[in-house]
Parts: C-alpha cells; sequence; structure tokens
C-alpha cells in the first residue's frame, strides 16, 4: 500500500497550535497557583470537598464514558474507583495539614509548606478517570495547580471530566485555572512540555518510556514502573479464601491496575487444592493445549498483544480460541515448573493469572524474586499466616509492597488496606523512581525549616503564624476565568467589574484618575 | 566587536556615533542625555538586550507592537511559512491573504464592512480621514488638545503643534483641537455643521492614558452623529485585547463608524495596520477602489501574519491571561503606590495599558532612568511627563511579572533621588 496525501494539502506550513496553547495553559497555572498557595486550610479543604463531591457525583457517567471511549476495563468497577478517588481519597487525608506551619519548639525548628506549583499530570488510558480525580485531589489538597495530558486514547473523557472538577473547584473559590486539560495531547507536545522549564513537578503514569521520558526531561519527576505482582499462596492459607480473593483481584476492572496479581505461586503440595479452590472462584483452568493457545495469542512474536488490555477473561478465551463457561471471571493457564523464560509469566493487564508451584518455599522465594525484577518497585501479594514467610518474602522480593491475605489489585492502591489510596504507586528505586511509598499530596509540597542553633544558650523565637496563614491577596474578582460563550453578556459583567476596580482606584488616588 | 555578517562595529560608542552621523544625531543624543542609552541588540520574549549586553524587561512595547513579546515563535513561524509562498504582494489585485484578513478583521467587529490596509497606523489614520471627508463631504476635523494619530499629513495636523508646526503642517483652519474629557466643547465646534469627523485615542497614549470619564465617549459619538460628523475610534495602543477585549470601544459599549489599529496588528515582526468602516463610510471603494492605493499597505505577508495575531488574540489562554496580569498589575500597583507615596501618585489602568503618574513635571522620565538601571525598560509619555507608560504584554507568566515588580521597587529610591537633583535644579 503507498502513503496517500490528504486530498488538499496546505500550501503554507501552519504552527502547532497545539503547543502554543498548552504552553499557554502552563502560564495560566502559574498564575492560578500564585494564588491558590496562600489560601488557607479551610479554604483548601472546602475546596477538596467540593471537587471530591463533583467527582463522586459524576463516577458512574465517567465511568460509562470511559470504557466507551477506549474499550478498557469494566464500567462498574470504574466507577468503584472513580468514587475512591474522590471522597474516600479526601478522607484519607483530611487531618493531613500541610497548609499550616509547624512549630517544634524542642528541636527549636519551624517548617512552612511550600508548594510545588504548576503540575504536569499525565494520564493513562487504562484508569483515565480515576488518575485524573486522583491526581486532582493531590493537586488541591497540596495547593498546586495542575496541567493533565490525558492519553489520546481517552482523550474525550478525560477534558470533560476535568472541565467538570475545575469547575466545581472554582465554584468554591479556587482561581480560574487551577485545573486544566490539554486538548489536543500528542506524544511530541507530551515530551516538549515535559521540558518547560514552568513545570514544577511532572506526575507521570503510563508507559515506560514515557515514565523515562518524564526522568529524563530536566524537571523533577514523579513517575511509577510497571508491575508484575505474584501472588504467593502459602500452604498456611486458607486456599479458599485466598483464591477469592485473588479472583476478584485479578478480575476487577479486567485487570488494568499496575497492582493487580500476574501470577499465582504456590508450593506443590498446594496446587491441586489452589487449583479447585480458582476454580471454583470463577477461574478457568487451562489444559495444556489451552495454555498454549494464550500464550500464543497474549505474545505474538512482536511482544504483548495490546488488543487484550482490559477485556474480561470470556472475550480474550473467545478470541484464543479456549472454550469456557460464561460465568468465567479469570483464565488460569497452568505453568507445571516455575522458571524465568515463559512469557505468560510477564506482565498482562489482563485477566489471564498463570498458576504454577515450587517444591519449597525457598524455591517458590527465588522464582518470585527473579520473577519480581520484571516490575521491580511494585507490589507482590502473600496469602497465609505463617508470620516469618512474610517476613522473609518481603525481605527478599525486591518491591516495597507486601498485600497480606487481601487482593492485590485493590489492596497496594490502599482500598482494601491500610496503606494510602493512590493511583501511582511509587516504584522506587528498585523501580527506577524517585518515590518509593503510595503517592500522596505530601510529596508535591516542601518545607522550608527554621533551624536555630541547637545551643541551649541560643534561645527559641516565638512566632505568630497567623501572617502565613492568613489569606493572602486572592484577586478582587475571578481574573483569568475563562470567557463565557456567550462573549457579549460577560464583556460587559468584566467591564463593569473593571469599572469598579478602576474606581476604588481613583478613590485611592484622591480622586486623580 | 559586534559582527552582523552583513556589517560590523567594534563597539556600542562605534554604533552610537555611526548613528549619529549618518542616521539621526537629535535621537542619538537624546538618549544618551536621558541616562537611557539603549541599543537594542538580541531580543526574545519580553526580554531586550543593550549593545553592552544589560537585561532590560519590556514594557514599552512600542505602543503594544510587541504584544506577544519579541519574536514570538509561533509568528515567526507563520511569516517564515508565509516566505515560502507569498511576497508583499501587487495590491492592485484581490488576494487570498488580503481576503482572508480583511474578513477576519470584520468578524471581530460586525457592524463594520471593509477593511482597508495600510502599512502603518498613520497610514490607517489617513484613510480614515480621506473616508470621512468623502462620507461628509466636509473637510474639518476634530481631535484633543494633545492628541496624537501619526506623523503623515493628514494625521499629525490632528495631533500636537510639537509634531506639526516643525514642518509647516498645522492647518488650524481645517484641523481644530479640544479639551480631552470635555463633550461640550465638542459639541460647540460640531455645532457648526461643517465638521467631517471626531478622531480620538479610545485612551490618549501619548498623552499618558487619562481615563475617559463616564459616559464621555458615549457622549462624543453620540454628538457626532447627531452633527452628521463620523466618530472615528483610533485603537492603534488600545486594540487588540491591551484593554481586556479584542477592541477598546467594546469595552465602552461604543459602535464607531471607523476606527484604526496598527502596531500590534503585525506581530512585531511585519508592519501593517487597517482602517476599519461601515458601509456607508466605505462607499468610496464602490466609486473608485483605487482612490487610495498603497504599495506596501496590506502586504500579503503582513496579512498572513495579522491573520495570526488575531487567531491568537482570540485563543481563551490569552483572554486568561491578559486578565491575570491585568488583575496583577492592578493589585500591584496599588500597594507599590502606598510604599512610596511621596513620588508615586497615581495609576490608570485599563487591562494592561497603564499610566503611572508621579509628582514632578519631568517625573516619569526620572523614574524612566532609575527602572533602565534596574533593568526595566518603561517610557514616559511624549505629552505629559508626569506619566510613565507602563505597558505589559498580554502573555507575561506570574515569575515575569514579580520580577517586575521587585524591580519597580528597586528603583524607586533612585528615582526619588533623581527627582530631588531636578527639583533641586529648578
Amino acid at each position: 500500500m503507498t502513503l496517500q496525501s490528504p486530498p488538499n494539502p496546505s500550501l503554507l506550513h501552519v504552527p502547532d497550535r497545539n503547543l502554543s496553547s498548552a504552553n499557554m495553559k502552563v502560564g495560566r497555572a502559574g498564575w492560578a497557583v500564585r494564588y491558590y498557595s496562600t489560601f488557607t486550610r479551610d479554604a483548601v479543604l472546602g475546596i477538596a470537598e467540593a471537587v471530591a463531591r463533583a467527582g463522586h457525583e459524576k463516577a458512574g457517567f465517567y465511568a460509562d464514558w470511559a470504557v466507551r471511549e477506549t474499550g478498557f476495563g469494566v464500567a462498574e468497577h470504574k466507577k468503584l474507583k472513580n468514587e475512591l478517588s474522590a471522597l474516600p481519597l479526601l478522607d484519607y487525608y483530611r487531618d493531613l495539614d500541610l497548609v499550616t506551619p509547624r512549630i517544634d519548639a524542642g528541636r527549636k525548628i519551624v517548617d512552612l509548606p511550600k508548594p510545588a506549583g504548576v503540575i504536569f499530570a499525565l494520564t493513562p488510558a487504562t484508569n483515565p478517570i480515576a488518575t485524573l480525580y486522583y491526581k486532582t485531589m493531590l493537586a488541591i489538597l497540596s495547593r498546586n495547580a495542575m496541567v493533565i495530558s490525558p492519553h489520546p486514547a481517552a482523550r474525550e473523557c478525560s477534558l470533560d471530566a476535568a472541565r467538570h472538577l475545575a469547575a466545581a473547584a472554582e465554584k468554591a473559590g479556587a482561581p480560574a485555572g487551577l485545573i486544566q486539560c490539554i486538548e489536543e495531547p500528542s506524544v511530541p507536545l507530551v515530551q516538549e512540555l515535559m521540558r518547560s522549564d514552568k513545570i514544577a513537578v511532572i506526575m507521570a503514569t503510563g508507559g515506560t518510556p514515557m515514565v523515562r521520558a518524564a526522568y529524563s526531561s530536566s524537571n523533577p519527576a514523579i513517575g511509577v514502573g510497571p508491575g508484575n505482582a505474584v501472588a504467593y499462596v502459602d500452604p498456611s492459607a486458607n486456599v479458599d479464601r485466598a483464591a477469592r480473593r485473588i479472583v476478584e483481584s485479578k478480575s476487577f476492572d479486567n485487570s488494568v491496575l499496575c497492582t493487580n496479581e500476574s501470577i499465582v505461586l504456590t508450593l506443590d503440595c498446594s496446587h491441586g487444592n489452589l487449583e479447585r479452590a480458582l476454580r471454583t472462584a470463577g477461574g478457568h483452568i487451562c489444559n495444556e493445549a489451552d495454555t498454549g493457545r494464550l500464550r500464543d495469542y497474549l505474545f505474538p512474536a512482536s511482544g504483548f498483544n495490546v488488543a487484550a488490555i482490559g477485556k474480561s477473561a470470556c472475550w480474550i478465551a473467545e478470541k484464543a480460541g479456549l472454550r469456557v463457561s460464561p460465568g468465567t471471571k479469570v483464565l488460569v493457564p497452568v505453568i507445571r515448573a516455575p522458571g524465568q523464560d515463559d512469557v505468560l509469566f510477564r506482565e498482562k493487564l489482563c485477566p489471564v493469572l498463570p498458576l504454577t508451584s515450587a517444591v519449597d518455599f525457598e524455591q517458590a522465594l527465588t522464582f518470585a524474586k527473579q520473577t519480581m525484577r520484571r516490575g521491580a518497585g511494585h507490589s507482590a501479594a502473600f496469602h497465609g499466616e505463617d508470620s516469618a514467610r512474610i517476613l522473609r518474602f518481603s525481605q527478599e522480593l525486591p518491591v516495597y509492597r507486601v498485600v497480606v491475605n487481601a487482593p492485590c489489585s485493590q489492596g497496594a492502591a490502599g482500598f482494601a488496606t491500610h496503606l494510602p489510596p493512590s493511583f501511582m504507586i511509587g516504584t522506587g528505586f528498585k523501580g527506577r523512581s524517585s518515590i518509593g511509598e503510595n503517592v500522596g499530596p505530601q510529596h508535591l509540597v516542601h518545607w522550608t525549616s527554621i533551624a536555630y542553633n541547637s545551643d541551649a544558650s541560643v534561645p527559641f523565637g516565638s512566632f505568630d503564624l497567623s501572617s502565613v496563614t492568613t489569606p493572602a491577596k486572592r484577586p478582587a474578582r475571578q481574573a483569568g476565568a475563562l470567557p463565557e460563550p456567550q462573549a457579549a453578556a460577560a464583556e460587559i459583567d468584566r467591564d463593569m467589574l473593571r469599572q469598579l476596580i478602576l474606581e476604588e482606584l481613583r478613590g485611592l488616588n484622591g480622586g486623580r484618575s | 566587536m559586534f559582527n552582523y555578517g552583513y556589517f560590523s562595529f567594534d563597539s556600542k560608542e562605534a554604533l552610537l556615533e555611526k548613528a549619529a552621523e549618518y542616521w539621526n544625531p537629535g535621537k542619538t543624543k537624546f538618549w544618551q542625555d536621558a541616562g537611557t542609552p539603549m541599543v537594542i541588540d538580541r531580543r526574545e520574549g519580553y526580554l531586550l538586550y543593550d549593545m553592552s549586553g544589560k537585561r532590560l524587561i519590556d514594557l514599552h512595547l512600542n505602543g503594544g507592537t510587541y504584544n506577544f513579546g519579541h519574536r514570538h515563535p509561533e509568528l515567526v513561524e507563520t511569516l517564515k511559512s508565509g516566505l515560502d509562498y507569498f511576497d508583499m504582494g501587487n495590491h492592485w489585485f484581490p488576494s487570498v491573504a488580503r481576503a482572508a484578513f480583511a474578513e477576519k478583521l470584520v468578524k471581530t467587529a460586525p457592524h463594520m464592512k471593509y477593511a482597508i490596509f495600510g502599512s502603518g497606523g498613520a497610514e490607517a489614520v489617513e484613510i480614515a480621514l480621506k473616508t470621512a471627508r468623502y462620507a461628509t463631504q466636509r473637510r474639518k476635523i476634530v481631535s484633543i488638545i494633545k492628541g496624537y494619530h501619526g506623523h503623515s499629513g493628514l494625521s499629525v495636523a490632528t495631533g500636537d503643534d510639537r509634531f506639526s508646526k516643525i514642518f509647516l503642517s498645522d492647518r488650524p483652519d481645517e484641523f481644530i483641537h479640544v479639551p480631552f474629557n470635555d463633550a461640550d466643547a465638542l459639541e460647540q465646534v460640531l455645532r457648526q455643521g461643517d465638521i467631517a469627523a471626531f478622531i480620538i485615542e479610545t485612551i490618549p497614549a501619548t498623552y499618558g492614558f487619562p481615563m475617559p470619564h463616564d459616559g464621555y465617549l458615549q457622549r462624543c459619538q453620540d454628538l457626532c452623529r447627531k452633527y452628521g460628523a463620523k466618530f472615528i475610534s483610533d485603537e492603534v495602543q488600545t486594540g487588540l485585547m491591551r484593554t481586556g477585549v479584542m477592541w477598546g470601544w467594546q469595552g465602552y459599549g461604543l459602535k464607531p463608524d471607523i476606527f484604526v489599529t496598527g502596531k500590534g496588528l503585525g506581530g512585531g515582526i511585519y508592519p501593517i495596520s487597517a482602517c476599519m468602516v461601515t458601509e456607508e463610510c466605505g462607499g468610496w471603494l464602490h466609486v473608485d477602489g483605487a482612490a487610495h492605493i498603497s504599495t506596501s499597505g496590506g502586504s500579503e505577508l503582513g496579512c498572513l501574519v495579522g491573520h495570526h495575531v488575531l487567531e491568537m488574540l482570540e485563543r481563551p489562554e490569552v483572554i486568561s491571561n491578559t486578565a491575570f496580569v491585568a488583575e496583577y498589575f492592578a493589585q500591584s500597583m496599588r500597594e507599590m503606590m502606598d510604599r512610596h507615596s511621596d513620588i508615586f501618585v497615581g495609576v490608570r489602568q485599563r487591562g494592561v495599558v497603564l499610566g503611572l503618574e508621579f509628582d514632578h513635571p519631568e517625573g516619569a522620565v526620572a523614574v524612566s532612568r532609575a527602572l533602565y538601571e534596574n533593568g526595566v525598560w518603561a517610557i514616559f509619555s511624549s505629552l505629559d511627563k508626569r506619566i510613565l507608560q507602563f505597558k505589559p504584554g498580554v502573555l507575561l507568566d506570574v515569575d515575569l511579572c514579580q520580577e517586575i515588580m521587585d524591580r519597580f521597587d528597586a528603583a524607586m529610591p533612585r528615582a526619588r533621588q533623581l527627582l530631588k537633583s531636578a527639583r533641586r535644579a529648578a
């Protein structure tokens, strides 16, 4: 096939307006954060509450839209994730005060919070709205502004959701321009913007190349690597409960969370029992032929088959040529002996969960350790009661979260454990990232420390913090609000406001204009 | 050694000598005497670099010419792209760039019918005055005392004596001047029934941006209608979003018969201006379309750049940023006035058009110098030297705005010192 030129190619080269407009958004965010970074804690919580409520109200609406637009995941699960990224997230961080200065008289130190500034946030196609909600909430709680660049495949729903949250924020008193979304995201645009010196920090969620590009941009970045969670089922586990948790977790939103179980590993002595339990829980245990078909379908020569991402078990079974019962939630290829070479042991963002077993705990540990090098720094799961083994498992594996007796998808992301709720799972140094814990608003604020001489003879000062926490200069009106579609009416309003300001100025000038 | 390939200069001093010798001795000397001996070398965004390497933030913008900053990459790309296809064009013939740009301009002001192009503001004013004379078949033009509309034959006669008498170009019989903000004075003149037009800058720039009193411009327009004269808005400095709306007159609820725009219309990279006329005023375009012609007026390259300038100005982000900049300086200048109330006594502002008032007849000359020494370039008003013209660009970002105010604050003690010695000398 030959490449065809468009029917009416432009005679002139036209500059990239999208990049220019995106840069202007960053400029606008700079203005917004100038005001917002001095807001009081009450004002911040008020805005956070309004945004969380707005997000919650439309959680289902955007879940449907995201699935429709991207083809990934399960709407009802996405709705749940969207909801969790709104009010429960706010509840989790409500008492984390990132606004009020802290005085430590004992150590003679005062810490003043300094928000980052303009955050550039990338959101993925697999979890577009939950990630957008989550990052927006983090920005608001940390008094930062955010420019979101959605994955092009989730552009429409992301744009609308960002506008919805921004409107709620502005209505609750946030400056205009605090939350913005790039209208025409593209790889070159994102790469260009990541290098902008107006960006304080990049929050990168997406494929490895994008995350690496964020770290190479010369700007501070928080990026997270891929996962490849091993779920180990110890003989000390209640196998039925473990299997139920694993199947629920692996089928949750068709496995698009990077925290989903990638491999279920047990010991030979428990293999049969676990197979049975998985089958009961909704897993389809593959025979050798089915396992082969799945392997061929999911991993053609070119690498992982992206068509399978976020699709249901039944959909994949049909494509791969497997006959499964309609209620099947997870496909379980069985790989008799653990080893490093089988491609099925790689990350799969779809409800396919290979089962394998080791001869003993030592071999299981070795296998898990090696396997988790793909997905290093991420998460693993342990099912069982043996605390000594839990400790060793956690000590040996290159991961920063070991979820115990809980679904890993939700558990590592803080929704079935007491970990911080997060759609950015820090993969730390092992995963070539700057943060190893679940990313929260505290990562978007640095503190200026006033540190006194430690010598007891030097007295500590007394500080009136009201000047720091008083509402600082705020625009007399909603400066920088985007023009309304009915321009004429808005014009008059703005003009009246401007007139008021001028009158005020005249008053200050003693009547001179 | 400053080697530009085509020419070179050993030093800034050598350049100044050549400039005085071959170009303009008066202007060259003036800036040296004023303590602001700038020779702009590199320029980028809102920054200028003197040949000495000194960095200056540009708040002069040549009256809004550099509204988007210097050499905005998008505009440079547009012009370069235009050069691959167009040149100035042949003014005799219709052209794609001229037709497209004219349509875009008319769409910004729907009560207008035609856009007639020139290469600079004065030429656009010339067209406006000729158009008004054609439409009314009257000869006399009224403008305000200390008004300013350019330096060509008719336009210079509308302005201050300083620029017309030297060239024996004042024409008091045909060009009548009335005080600003005095509609009664205008009415007295209009009542004679032989006035073709009243021309006024929506906010008179060279006069130091005195704000029109409430209802003044509206009344002027009404009076023009009443006595059959044309109301011409000079939007060269107040148009193109500088007052927060595309055209300054929009913000005052006016509907001029004719208005002119220039300066920033060419994005600071290609000169172009336009005179916008209503259907009635544009009648001559039917009678003899070649009654006014201009080889470089409406150059196709200028039209292409102007077209893109309007497109950029209409972007929501630009409109929003302009509001942020305006708000920031409104607030900051209020604070600055509190801190330096002994010399800084007034702010005139509409959008990103500001006039800062200093308590001395030559106050703004001293402040301009003090700011220059502190890395900010803002010019005094030629016709009221108490007023500093302070003209931030629509795309300024928060950091540069803060830097401007920091430098402004730092310059005030020096301004105070200069004013003290000026007072002693006086």
